[in-house]
This record gives C-alpha cells, structure tokens and sequence, in this order.
C-alpha cells in the first residue's frame, strides 16, 4: 500500500514548507546580488562571486560546519542573534537558513542570466522617460526577467527539497522539527524493514521534483511565449 | 534655443562639433556614422561625453567643465529612437502613459496625441504585434507623452516601407503644426529634413560642416 505513515507525512510537509521558505526568504537577497552583478563594476567583484559559488562547491557538510559556527548557539553571528530570541541552531528555522544558503547560488545565476538578458537600451527609453533606477528595474528588468526568476526559484526549490549535508550537520535530526524528507529517507536505511517506507519517500521525492520541473516549463514557456521582443 | 559644444571619442569616431539653434525644428544632416546619433544621446544623457556644454532654454544640461551633468531622467527630453524600443510586456496603452507623471497629465493631452497619431485602435496591442509604422507612431505618442521641453528624433523613418513612411512623416508633420515643440530631427534622407525642418546642421565625420535655413539648403541641392 502507498500510504505514508504519520512520521513520513511529516518529513514531506516539513520538507516541503524548508524549501518554499528558503527561496521566499532568500529571493530579495538574490535579486539584489543579481542586479549587482549584472550592472555593476566593482572593486572585489571577483571575491563575491567567489564567496557565492562557494555553497555549490564545498562539500555540503563543510558548508553545514561553518553555518553552525557561524549561526550555532555559541556562534560569532547566533550568540548575538539569540539576545533578540532568534535561534537557527537543531530549529527548522536553522533548515529553512541551511536549504537557502544551499540553494542561493542557483538562484542568483539563473536571475542574473535573466538580467544580463534584457536589452539595456529599453532601460535607456524608460531612462529618457524620466524613470528613476528603481522604477526602471521593477517595471522593465523584472518583468522581462520573469522566466529566469522562475527557472531560478524552481532550481533553488528543487536544490533545497533534495538538501542533506549542510542540514544534519547543522540542525541534526529532530522530528517534527529538522527532520526532513532527504534526513528521513537516510535514517530509514539504517532501520531494519525501513525499506518500504524508503521506496514510499522515494516516490514521494520524485513527485516533488517532477512536479516543480514540469510546473516551472509550463508557466516559464507560456510567459516566454508571451514575450516575444518587438 | 539650443546651444551644444561637444567633444567625444567614439571607437571608429572623433567628434568635435559646436552650434546653437533656435530653430523649432534642427534638422542634423549627414551621412551614417557621422556621430549624429552620439549628438542626441548627449542632449538625452545617455553618454558620458569627454567634454560637453548643452544648454536648453537658459537650463545646463550639462557642462563637464563645472561638473554638472543633470541626470536624464530628469531632463524631460522626449526620444523616438530608431528601433522605437516599446517596452515589450506592456500594452501599446501602458507604453503611451509610461512616462513619469504621464497619468497625471490631463486626459485631453493623451486623447489629442491618440487622436493625432491615430492611435485608438492599437491601444490594447502589445509591441510585437505592430507593423513597423506603427511602432513609430506608438514611439512618438510615448515619447509626448511626457509633454517634453525638446523632441528628439533619431531617424525615425529609417526601416519604414514607403507606405508607412509617408504616413509617419504626415504625422510628424501634423504634430509639428499642432504641438509646437522644439524638435532636433537626426536624418541622412533630404525629403525628411526639407519636410519636417526649420534650419539644417550638416555634419560630416564628427564635425559641422554648414549650418543652413531651409532656403539655402534646398538651393544647394542636398
């Protein structure tokens, strides 16, 4: 039978609520480092793309160790962090900010291909128009940037369902609370007859995934169809 | 009345050119690639120039001696570029009212364009779906819109058929008469300029070579 027990339920909701947070939380952030990159020359440019890409090429454990130093009860950030009663630390939250981490340097790429993509000279008309530099941007730039947003935010979605590493080695493995669905999976290998329930996930991530992907080519194709330049 | 002195290095290209005009309609004649483009993108604020004095109505625009470079959205220029650059994802409608403030305009100055520009039935059409023609007259109403201290028009019959180019030259030249905006017009095509134009700057390889009234510039035969 296909039914997902009450534990298993839980894995995939938590999951799926860690992943839709980190890239809600962490999309102004990548807008923001997108535009930079795409319009902006700056000394130490190199160093931030450098420090950006380096969630994709750590190995995730790594990335996970320094997020607890850094954001760990007695991190140089989570000390100072929990006098205000903010604690990531074996929290969801402290998933929510592994899976995001993770899944940021998607993000930004694909907005910033998006970016690089849209003809400067229409920013140059709406310039002329008397538009200022943010009403340039939310009114031209991210709306022809829509699809690569979209490709990003599934991308990010996508690396932050699937995340593991970075995630048990920060927060562990609490159910209920950091015990998602990459986590469950794991753990029931390890139990004798855990091995249905093992499949049951399986299908349940394969799901996800393609769901996302096929959802993301729906809405990115339409819009891209919509959008044919002039 | 314009007054511009502009010195600019482009790759292929030094322009060091000097005029002042108070024609209505400144014609800038010459042939491609002799830096008129570069002149207007100047006046818009869309280039940094080496060194640069534009003066509009009494206002510097810029002047690269004193350090003022007046940003270009606030310039309150009007410009129809060659390829019309409408904004793709909006209506023909939300491209007309696009320019700062434009919705605060009276409803009369965006009838009046629609009407001169024969606009209404394209309102609701998105960019793509408009001939070439079209787009230009679609480029001109946004570019009004904004109700402009100058106009200006960079080739803006260029890649017309000739149907469609009559028609756009007919429009601007209503607009001339019924707007009264002072206009600088970037043309290589003699017709356009005789048509549209009050006084005429030749420019050659970056430089002026003649700054001509209508008479004297039909008389030469250009």
């Amino acid at each position: 039978m296909f039914a997902l027990s009450a534990d298993e339920w839980q894995a995939l909701v938590l999951s799926l609520r860690v992943a839709m947070l980190s890239v809600i939380i962490s999309m102004p952030f990548a807008l923001a480092l997108a535009w930079l990159l795409s319009r902006r020359r700056f000394p130490g440019r190199l160093l931030v793309e450098a420090l950006m890409f380096l969630p994709l090429t750590l190995p995730p454990v790594v990335t996970g160790y320094a997020l607890l130093v850094l954001f760990g009860r007695h991190g140089w950030i989570g000390e100072w962090l929990a006098q205000f009663g903010i604690v990531f630390a074996f929290r969801w939250s402290g998933a929510v900010l592994a899976a995001a981490v993770m899944g940021f340097p998607l993000l930004v790429l694909s907005i910033r291909a998006a970016f690089d993509s849209v003809d400067r000279r229409l920013e140059h008309a709406a310039e002329t128009l008397g538009a200022s530099a943010w009403r340039r941007f939310v009114t031209i730039v991210l709306p022809l940037s829509t699809r690569g947003i979209i490709v990003g935010s599934v991308l990010a979605f996508a690396r932050a369902f699937g995340e593991f590493g970075a995630t048990i080695t920060f927060v562990s493995s609490i159910p209920g609370e950091t015990r998602t669905l990459p986590i469950a999976i794991y753990e029931l290998m390890s139990l004798p007859g855990g091995e249905s329930g093992v499949q049951r996930l399986t299908v349940v991530a394969l799901i996800v995934a393609l769901a996302a992907t096929i959802g993301a080519a729906i809405l990115g194709g339409s819009l891209w169809g919509r959008r044919r330049d002039d | 009345m314009i007054e511009l002195a502009l010195q600019h290095t482009l790759a292929d290209l030094d322009i060091d050119i000097r005029f002042s005009s108070a024609a209505r309609c400144l014609a800038l004649f010459g042939d491609s690639g002799a830096g008129k483009t570069t002149i207007l993108n100047a006046i818009a604020g869309l280039l940094r120039p080496r060194q640069a004095r534009i003066v509009l109505d009494g206002q510097v625009l810029v002047d690269t001696a004193s350090s003022i470079d007046m940003p270009s959205a606030a310039r309150e220029v009007g410009y129809v570029f060659q390829d019309g650059r409408l904004f793709p994802h909006l209506s023909v409608h939300a491209n007309l009212l696009y320019a700062n403030h434009a919705r605060q305009r009276k409803a009369t100055q965006f009838e009046r364009l629609v009407d001169l520009l024969e606009l209404a039935p394209l309102l609701q059409r998105r960019p793509h779906t408009l001939s070439g023609g079209e787009r230009q007259r679609v480029a001109i109403g946004r570019a009004l819109m904004s109700e402009p201290r100058i106009l200006l028009l960079d080739e803006p019959l260029t890649g017309l058929h000739r149907e469609a180019r009559v028609q756009v030259l007919d429009h601007l030249r209503r607009l001339k008469h019924a707007l009264r905006v002072a206009t600088v017009l970037v043309s290589h095509q003699a017709d356009e300029v005789i048509a549209l134009a009050d006084e005429v700057i030749r420019v050659h390889a970056g430089t002026l070579t003649a700054q001509l009234d209508m008479a004297k510039f039909q008389s030469r035969g250009d």
